[in-house]
């Protein structure tokens, strides 16, 4: 992992700070937390609940906006930037994955997957197309393009969701708990997807709360308290691909598109 | 975000909810076709009215004594006491530049009489210069001149008394019975309808005026003169030059004015002006229904932005804008009010097509109208969206990610 830190972050906080008021009360979500990530990086992003690793999150995926502190992400900072600046930065540079998948309904994979390029009109009808098109080839789901997302399983369509946050071609892929509704077995698929990008070399950061998965991560960073507790680059990273030969046989084998 | 994919969004999000677009439609539509109509309604009357009194005679002027005497009894002493008589008839005739033709009406009442049938139908006597004043024409036989047999035993008739006293048909030359006194009927007149005040134009028995003065009423008052101006536009100057004429045959010092002269053009603006207002009432009703209407449209985005907040903050999640959110609700609600005011453009038209035939009310559809509803539907929706869609556009994505 050493060779990495000869490069530039991709993502660099320091000193993050996010307070919230609630009525009299202050609360401290994140209070001082500093740490870069760089390209190719498999980040996992612990804690307990009220570790602040949410609104972690919300900043990085720039949603929200630390109290103090600095955040640069792909040399732009953007601890400062106005509304419709950090729409800009999440529709080019950040691709979002969520646990409870967010697709909209009634709505073909593909489109759902068209959508984030929607909001980027430098990008052509059939461009758009194209790189849907491609997204949902990698996660494999070729086959199911034009399904409604009632016509797929948890496991689709948190694919689909990856397709998404793929099509972009963001710096950084944000997932928050994108395996906490979804069974072991499912699970591992998705984090055999997850790898796969990351081998490809995309930097991903995943926040999760369970250990099992972020053995699968080539380094975790533990919050507790909003701050950093733990920073830990993982060496014998567990393949997804390999866990899920081990698991025992469904007794069912849904058919949940596995085609890698 | 190109407009194409705005309205593509719109349409998507609005045939998800098939029952609750077509409702807020509906609203619209309803509003819509019921200004249409109520402006046909109101335009349409007003035409009619205008056509009839077209019919009248565009250019004629009516010459009434300034009093408010009935026969011999004073009703009110600010009016003067002046009467019309023949000699005016002739100093018009005479003098007057601005004043075509001039015929005296006098009338008596009573019932016509042929044989078996008879009709009521006042005797109206006139000068052969009245059926050009009042546009009548004749359909068959001749015209008295009632300058060369003055108080000649002649009629000429109208359809309505045709009909109702000679079944038969063929008038000319046969007798009416007029209290008694016998008029041949010399010639009939073309139909002409109804006028404007409702009366049928074709219930008249038309005699030479002295026939009635001197045979009938006995007196040679003359209530009312017919003019005719020279041409459209005339209408003022021939107002004052008859009103001169008539002060200076009676040397007439006082400042008050002996005679009321009206205009067709004044009769006109007074009689559609109750039909004006009338017509701006119910258009303001049907104004109010497609605000109405329009406040359906803001309940049903509203709650649309309510129950889509999550989509809304996933949407923001992966870079839409403010304005991006803003203008897919608008698009939304400018859609459901333009869809409805098509589809009420078209509906008023067919209602307004429907009462003209079922209710036989004069309608017209003006385009004028079309196109301000349309308008009116487009203002609608960006009008009642706008909140709407400004709530949806400031949602904050995390909370809104976060909505159940």
């Amino acid at each position: 992992m050493m060779e990495l830190n000869n490069k530039k972050p991709i993502l660099s906080i320091q000193h993050l700070h996010r307070n919230f008021q609630m009525g009299e009360e202050t609360v401290h979500a994140l209070r001082g937390v500093s740490y870069d990530i760089y390209p190719g990086e498999f980040v996992t992003i612990m804690g307990a609940s009220g570790s602040g690793k949410t609104t972690m999150l919300n900043i990085l995926g720039c949603m929200d906006r630390p109290s103090s502190g600095h955040y640069i992400l792909d040399n732009e900072p953007v601890e400062n930037l106005k509304r419709d600046a950090l729409a800009r930065i999440r529709s080019k540079k950040i691709g979002f994955v969520f646990q409870s998948y967010n697709l909209l309904s009634r709505t073909t994979a593909i489109e759902n997957v068209e959508l984030p390029l929607l909001y980027n009109s430098e990008i052509s009808s059939e461009e758009r197309k194209a790189r849907a098109v491609a997204a949902l080839e990698l996660v494999g789901l070729a086959g199911r393009m034009d399904h409604m997302p009632n016509q797929l399983s948890g496991g689709q369509q948190q694919r689909v969701a990856i397709a998404r946050a793929l099509v972009n071609d963001p710096v950084i892929i944000l997932a928050d708990e994108a395996t906490g509704n979804l069974d072991t077995r499912t699970s591992y698929e998705i984090m055999m997807i997850f790898q796969n990008l990351n081998k490809q070399g995309k930097t991903i950061a995943f926040v999760t709360h369970e250990p099992d998965i972020a053995a699968f991560s080539s380094r975790t960073i533990t919050l507790r308290d909003g701050l950093l507790k733990k920073d830990y680059y993982n060496n014998h990273v567990l393949s997804a691909e390999q866990a899920l030969k081990n698991l025992p046989p469904p007794e069912l084998d849904l058919a949940d598109g596995g085609d890698e | 975000m190109s407009p194409i994919t705005l309205i593509k969004i719109a349409l998507r999000a609005l045939l998800r909810n098939r029952m609750r677009t077509f409702l807020s439609v509906l609203g619209i539509v309803i509003g819509v076709a019921a200004v249409i109509t109520m402006v046909a309604m109101g335009e349409g009357s007003k035409k009619s009215i205008r056509d009839q009194m077209t019919s009248m005679g565009t250019n004629a002027i009516t010459i009434m004594p300034n009093s408010s005497r009935r026969g011999p009894v004073q009703l009110d002493a600010s009016g003067s006491t002046e009467t019309l008589e023949e000699a005016d008839i002739f100093a018009l005739r005479k003098k007057a530049v601005f004043i075509k033709e001039v015929s005296p009406v006098v009338t008596a009442n009573g019932q016509a009489v042929v044989g078996n049938n008879n009709w009521p139908v006042s005797l109206t006597g006139i000068s052969a210069e009245y059926l050009k004043i009042r546009n009548y024409e004749m359909e068959d036989g001749i015209m008295f001149d009632d300058q060369i047999d003055r108080m000649a035993k002649v009629c000429v008739i109208g359809q309505t008394v045709v009909n109702n006293l000679f079944p038969e048909g063929d008038p000319i030359g046969k007798t009416i019975r007029y209290k008694n006194i016998p008029l041949k009927v010399i010639g009939t007149l073309k139909p002409k309808g109804s006028s404007g005040f409702g009366q049928d134009q074709d219930d008249v028995i038309f005699t030479p005026y002295q026939t009635v003065m001197k045979r009938f009423n006995a007196n040679t008052e003359i209530r009312t003169i017919y003019a005719n101006s020279i041409g459209e536009g005339y209408a003022e100057q021939a107002t004052n030059e008859v009103l001169e004429i008539l002060k200076e045959r009676r040397n007439w010092t006082k400042p008050t004015e002996p005679f009321r002269v009206r205009t067709q053009e004044e009769m006109i603006q007074m009689v559609t002006s109750t039909s004006e207002l009338l017509s701006i009432v119910l258009t303001a009703i049907a104004g109010i229904s497609l605000f109405v209407g329009g406040i359906g449209i803001m309940n049903i985005m509203y709650v649309s932005v309510t129950e889509r907040t999550k989509e809304i903050g996933l949407r923001m999640a992966i870079g839409a804008r403010g304005k991006d959110i803003l203008l897919q609700f608008l698009f939304e609600s400018v859609i459901i009010s333009l869809l409805g005011g098509l589809v009420g453009i078209l509906l008023g038209i067919l209602s307004a097509q429907g009462v003209k035939l079922f209710l036989n009310w004069p309608m017209s559809v003006s385009f004028t109208s079309v196109i301000v509803s349309f308008l009116v539907c487009f203002a609608t929706g960006v009008f009642f969206g706008w909140y709407p869609a400004k709530k949806a556009s400031r949602l904050d994505p995390i909370e809104a990610l976060r909505f159940e």
